[in-house]
């Protein structure tokens, strides 16, 4: 199970190791981690689960679809590395991942 | 006696309300009762994904077994609770087990309004709002199948493209003049006419359900006009009615719903209620509501579970939904009802993608957007800040989204 870092927009960090094949956002929810809320249960519908992906990591992550993208543009704080993370699926690859979080999702 | 804070309903808003109260501070015993055999589960999928077979049951929950034996969060699955003692502070059971709290949270729900047609008993007849219902029609299920759906609100919409992705034959039965009639502009209704028919959907509005025939499986449904449709399912989708009865019967103000303040809280200052079967006042829109959707039942058990700690803060959400049909996204913000303009942007009548502006006396109050995630983005946060838009900037397309709002 790999190991994913969620780290919070004042630094704190929590470590949890996740299902492959589930999605950061899940992993988040099932940990009690409030950074992140996925209020639509994962089907780009809501942007609630905005994340950063550490830049190091970038390329483990497939890309982001037309309708993340466009929804990312509306976000509080886009950067970059940007992400939606009920999109971002986990794999073995990302064993020990950095996800910050933003300051606030809405 | 040691706190305890028992949870009725294992609802999106209890799976919400218990890591609340824990993120909150909360110590004391958490207990969820439900009369399903189930964790909490995410709904929504019930009529697209999880219909589809494209997510399993696994899929559907909110949160894992895990996370509530993490979190010390006993489970009372199954077991139905008859009635709430507020003298003496405890629950009882169905098999006549009193259980005692000090703080009492009401997510109860809502049920599906029944509308008693002639041959709703027989086989192959559902509702679409539990996992044991949908589980069950998969039965009656297949391709070159004909499924008749009355009710052509989102729950039909939506299980009719779903069983149009099935290959069945779908015809909808609405009675009013348009689908979607009780919620969107008719330009939308018109849209989503459109699209299903472009699908394959055959759909009947104005219609009226004289009976569901059959011998002991249902065989066709007769409408008031004496012609009948041929079915192997009927789905039924006319709404649905808050669950009050223990509220009522405890004493607890209940009007559409079980009526709680800008906290959560009820008239019994220990007894707190969330979710789709509570009426409360929303500041933005300066009304009693009384909403169905995910959003509501998270946001405002965020905020019972803030009152329960000691932390009270006033609940004053944008209400938001959506509904995934075929390749539609449909994105809501804010609530339409009351308008008295619409604006398109985009094109309604050729294509899939436009979003509907709704005023009111001047001022935006919601928007439907159809494929078009910017265009809700930008108008959820407009309204949560109390922001409106300009008429005309909205239905000119060359006029960037964000340009458009003050």
């Amino acid at each position: 199970m790999p190991l994913i870092i969620y780290k919070s927009h004042d630094g704190n960090t929590q470590e949890v190791h996740a299902e492959t094949g589930t999605s950061i956002m899940q992993a988040a929810v099932d940990n009690g981690i409030d950074g992140i809320l996925g209020e639509c249960g994962g089907c780009c519908s809501c942007a609630t689960c905005h994340c950063y992906i550490d830049p190091a990591w970038v390329s483990k992550v497939s890309p982001a679809d037309s309708t993340e993208t466009d929804m990312l543009d509306c976000v509080l704080e886009p950067q970059e590395t940007s992400r939606l993370s009920c999109q971002v699926i986990i794999t073995d690859e990302m064993d020990g991942i950095i996800i910050a979080m933003p300051e606030s999702q809405y | 006696m040691s706190e305890h804070c028992i949870v009725i309903g294992a609802s999106h808003a209890a799976a919400q309300l218990v890591s609340s109260l824990r993120q909150e501070g909360w110590e004391g015993k958490i207990s969820i009762v439900g009369d399903e055999p189930y964790l909490p589960y995410h709904r929504p999928p019930l009529s697209k994904a999880f219909f589809v077979g494209e997510k399993t049951e696994e899929d559907l929950l909110i949160r894992s077994a895990d996370f509530y034996t993490k979190n010390k969060v006993d489970l009372l699955l199954g077991s139905r609770v008859t009635r709430i003692d507020r003298d003496a502070k405890k629950i009882i059971l169905e098999d006549d087990v009193e259980v005692p709290y000090t703080k009492l949270v009401l997510t109860t729900g809502a049920r599906v309004r029944k509308i008693p047609f002639v041959g709703s008993e027989l086989a192959g007849v559902f509702y679409m709002r539990d996992l044991n219902d949908v589980k069950q029609t998969h039965k009656f299920t297949g391709p070159g199948k004909s499924a008749v759906i009355i009710g052509g609100g989102y729950i039909g919409l939506e299980t009719a493209a779903s069983l149009r992705k099935i290959g069945m034959n779908v015809t909808v039965i609405e009675a009013m003049s348009r689908v979607l009639q009780r919620v969107t502009a008719p330009e939308v209704s018109a849209f989503y006419t459109r699209i299903h028919t472009e699908e394959g959907v055959d759909i009947r509005t104005e219609a009226g359900v004289d009976a569901i025939t059959g011998e002991q499986h249902v065989e066709g449904v007769r409408l008031a006009d004496g012609s009948t449709i041929p079915a192997d399912l009927v789905i039924i989708g006319v709404g649905v009615l808050p669950n009050v009865e223990l509220a009522e019967t405890a004493g607890l103000t209940v009007d559409n719903g079980i009526v709680v303040d800008e906290f959560a809280t009820t008239n019994d200052s220990d007894i707190f209620a969330a979710g789709d079967c509570s009426n409360h006042y929303n500041p933005i829109y300066k009304r009693q509501l009384r909403l169905e959707s995910v959003q509501n039942a998270t946001d405002q058990a965020k905020i019972a579970a803030k009152a329960i700690c000691g932390k009270p803060e006033v609940y004053r959400a944008l209400p938001w939904f959506w509904s995934d049909q075929y390749d539609l996204k449909l994105q809501i913000a804010g609530l339409s009802q009351g308008f008295d303009q619409v604006v398109i942007r985009g094109d309604s009548e050729q294509g899939r993608s436009f979003a509907a502006f709704y005023f009111s006396e001047g001022n935006l109050i919601a928007v439907d957007a159809i494929n078009r995630p910017k265009e809700f983005m930008m108008c959820k946060r407009a309204l949560t800040a109390g922001q409106s838009a300009d008429p005309l900037k909205l239905a000119d397309e060359s006029i960037e989204i964000k340009d458009a709002f003050n």
